[in-house]
């Protein structure tokens, strides 16, 4: 064991970055031993921000816990919504009316595309780029009013019921989503004007950081993590849900394993999405936007499983019941857990510049890994 | 005409006519010591408000829109805030050290203003030595920034300071070869000859592609010893949090601040002195309507314009770029800048010798 402060015995400096430090985005602690500017190992420190949701959630409801779960990853609070609502309609056996599926993919696909946003910009900015957080709030902030005018809220959308979504769409959606995509297709290319092509970033980004595709199913990464080293994890291919398997897209596999590749995973991704709101939103069908379920949600007894997508890689909710009207145990497998336990693998023997930069791409959002 | 030099002509004679000689010296050295600490603070507030209000058109903003009009008090208002705040030390630092170094910054901001001439015939003191000066006090910058680290007791601004020594030690090389050029093409250190050597065209048209050449790695080197972005390694925000100022606070910390700021203002009209011509209005050729008229405009504007736009540059560069990992900053200056300028001043000097330029 070592001193927190100080160094090592072989002389070795040791920084402790965080709980409150501007390239953690978060309450993430992190001890480094540093020989000179060379990281000699990295130990995350967690627990700053957990809140014991799983536990929470064992006294609501199966119709009030859904809510709870958008304070794990704040940027995707719609997907993790998702997750929930797909795991106790899987013990209620609800049949979710088509126009819901098609809202609630919608919506994941807007979710993702707000939370790639946000990444980009903060990855840049852990860089040293000021500039791309603003063009990337820029464009994000139009996601935001769509979500605020049908579901109520910008970040924590709590939109999803059990058996659908919780209103019908607001009349100026397909409007506004189409005309989020004509901005979005006219300022895609600054993206890569004024950071995918530059000299510097591509310095800064290729060959670092590399996890290879047996160390990234080993350490049980997911999501465009995984996927930058060649690991084909996309839920919505492998376990379709809602509809998902009726739709056309690829999932964006990058074969680098480097920081430029994990990047590039989730620069395509973004179009992927455009891709799939673009066939979705004119098709949107008539219908109930529910199904109808009891005022009381009973879950049977024994244990349920679900996962989904979310712009981190895969959650999965876990549910125990013992047949009342709470859960007796949920358990939620988080997607940013097992992309930071990867941290200290890739970081090993690189610069501490290099540091901030591998924490961007593995976009860690800490409520998410402490819960 | 109405310049910065009749008014301190005039006013030298009139203090002649009404003192002694010594004391004539003295009040004026006083004077001047006055101006140099008001243009400190002057420049620190308005290179502030550029700064912000320039990042804000680029970053899609408005930047400061609060305190006076547009916004253009705020750096008041910030710096009356921090003059407000406590200074604190921190536990276990070197209090001797910690607290000189933001006044050795200071001075060394300060001490570089003695040779740029501001317009025409108005300079401190045009020593023969000019441009060597501006190199040698710059160097001192680093100790500052070296002794802050040291002192701080914190590992973030010792990192940051190290970084610093090895970033300003190395670019300081391609800072004085690209100075070189211009003292070989002139044959002189000082500045109002380089100045005067630019009367009918600046250096940086005349000198062909090696003036040219000289210049961007001028301004690539001076950009890195000012510590700004992409190589503002030493103070990087999202790794050390604030690098060698980050236990500073109150005035020491804005000491600090404008002291980059007044550098950034120093080196960009040093390098508008040595390429663009200084004070010395454009000129093209025998057109003498228009050489008429761009004499017209005051040589302060001059100066002031290419200085200014030089700044520009530089902080279109910091709104720009990530930042560089400090491997690859000193590959960029060892492997590449240094091997350029050394080659390129080979260049500069057969040019000189041969009288190819103009």
């Amino acid at each position: 064991m070592f001193e927190e402060v100080g160094t090592t015995t072989e002389g070795d400096i040791i920084v402790n970055v965080g709980p409150q430090h501007p390239a953690t985005h978060g309450v993430l602690h992190l001890v480094i031993t540093l020989n000179g500017e060379t990281i000699k190992k990295v130990e995350p420190h967690l627990g700053y921000i957990h809140r014991s949701i799983e536990k929470m959630c064992e006294s609501l409801s199966y119709r009030q816990f859904i809510y709870v779960t958008s304070r794990m990853d704040y940027l995707s609070s719609h997907i993790n919504n998702h997750a929930c609502a797909l795991c106790v309609e899987k013990g209620l056996q609800v049949e979710v009316p088509p126009r819901a599926q098609v809202i609630r993919v919608l919506m994941d696909e807007l979710t993702r595309i707000a939370s790639h946003e946000l990444w980009w910009g903060a990855m840049a900015m852990d860089l040293g780029a000021f500039t791309p957080f603003f063009h990337a709030f820029r464009e994000r902030e139009s996601i935001n009013d769509i979500m605020e005018e049908t579901c109520g809220a910008r970040l924590t959308m709590n939109y999803m019921v059990p058996g659908g979504v919780m209103q019908d769409l607001h009349p100026n959606f397909q409007k506004k989503v189409k005309e989020f995509m004509q901005l979005y297709k006219r300022k895609i290319h600054e993206y890569d004007e004024l950071v995918t092509g530059n000299v510097i970033f591509q310095n800064r980004m290729k060959n670092v950081g590399y996890l290879s595709a047996e160390d990234a199913v080993s350490y049980g990464c997911s999501g465009p993590t995984a996927r930058g080293s060649g690991v084909n994890c996309d839920i919505r291919k492998i376990y379709p849900y809602e509809i998902y398997d009726k739709l056309e897209f690829d999932e964006v596999l990058e074969t680098g394993g480097d920081s430029f590749a994990r990047y590039m995973v989730r620069i395509r991704e973004m179009q992927q999405s455009i891709r799939i709101i673009e066939q979705l939103i004119d098709n949107i069908p008539e219908g109930d936007f529910q199904a109808k379920t009891k005022a009381v949600l009973k879950l049977p007894k024994g244990e349920f499983y679900t996962r989904v997508e979310t712009a981190r890689g895969e959650l999965g909710v876990y549910i125990v019941s013992e047949g009342g009207t709470t859960p007796y145990r949920i358990k939620f497998r988080s997607p940013g857990f097992s992309n930071l336990s990867v941290l200290d693998h890739i970081a090993r023997g690189s610069k501490l510049g290099d540091l901030v930069a591998m924490m961007g791409t593995l976009d860690l959002v800490i409520p998410d890994i402490d819960r | 005409m109405w310049s910065f030099s009749h008014i301190a002509n005039n006013l030298h004679e009139w203090l002649s006519k009404t003192f002694n000689p010594t004391m004539t010296l003295i009040i004026e050295m006083v004077l001047a010591g006055v101006a140099v600490i008001g243009l400190f603070a002057a420049l620190g507030l308005v290179l502030v408000i550029m700064e912000r209000k320039v990042s804000a058109w680029i970053q899609i903003r408005l930047g400061p829109n609060r305190v006076g009009p547009k916004g253009m008090l705020q750096s008041l208002a910030d710096t009356l805030k921090l003059l407000v705040k406590e200074g604190l030390t921190p536990n276990g630092a070197d209090k001797l050290l910690f607290n000189l170094a933001p006044f050795v910054a200071m001075i060394v901001a300060m001490l570089l203003m003695a040779p740029i001439a501001f317009a025409k015939d108005f300079q401190l003191w045009d020593l023969n030595i000019g441009v060597l000066y501006v190199s040698a006090v710059s160097s001192i910058m680093v100790i500052s920034i070296l002794m802050a680290g040291w002192a701080s007791n914190n590992k973030y601004s010792l990192m940051g300071a190290m970084r610093s020594g090895a970033q300003i030690v190395s670019y300081e090389l391609s800072a004085g070869l690209s100075i070189l050029a211009v003292v070989v093409m002139t044959g002189s250190l000082q500045v109002s000859d380089i100045i005067h050597s630019q009367a009918n065209g600046w250096w940086i048209f005349k000198g062909h592609i090696p003036m040219v050449i000289a210049f961007v790695t001028f301004i690539i080197a001076i950009t890195a010893e000012t510590n700004r972005a992409p190589f503002d390694l030493a103070e990087a925000e999202s790794e050390l949090t604030a690098g060698f100022h980050t236990e500073y606070s109150g005035m020491k910390f804005a000491l600090f601040f404008l002291a980059e700021y007044v550098n950034v203002f120093i080196v960009c009209a040093i390098g508008a002195t040595l390429f663009l011509g200084g004070w010395m209005p454009f000129h093209i050729g025998n057109w003498t309507g228009f050489n008429h008229v761009m004499d017209y405009i005051p040589s302060s504007v001059w100066f002031f314009g290419k200085t200014f736009f030089l700044i520009f540059v530089i902080m279109w560069f910091r709104w720009t770029f990530p930042r560089l990992r400090i491997d690859q900053l000193l590959n960029l200056e060892w492997k590449y800048l240094l091997p350029i300028s050394m080659i390129n001043l080979l260049i500069v000097t057969a040019m000189a010798i041969l009288g190819w330029h103009f």
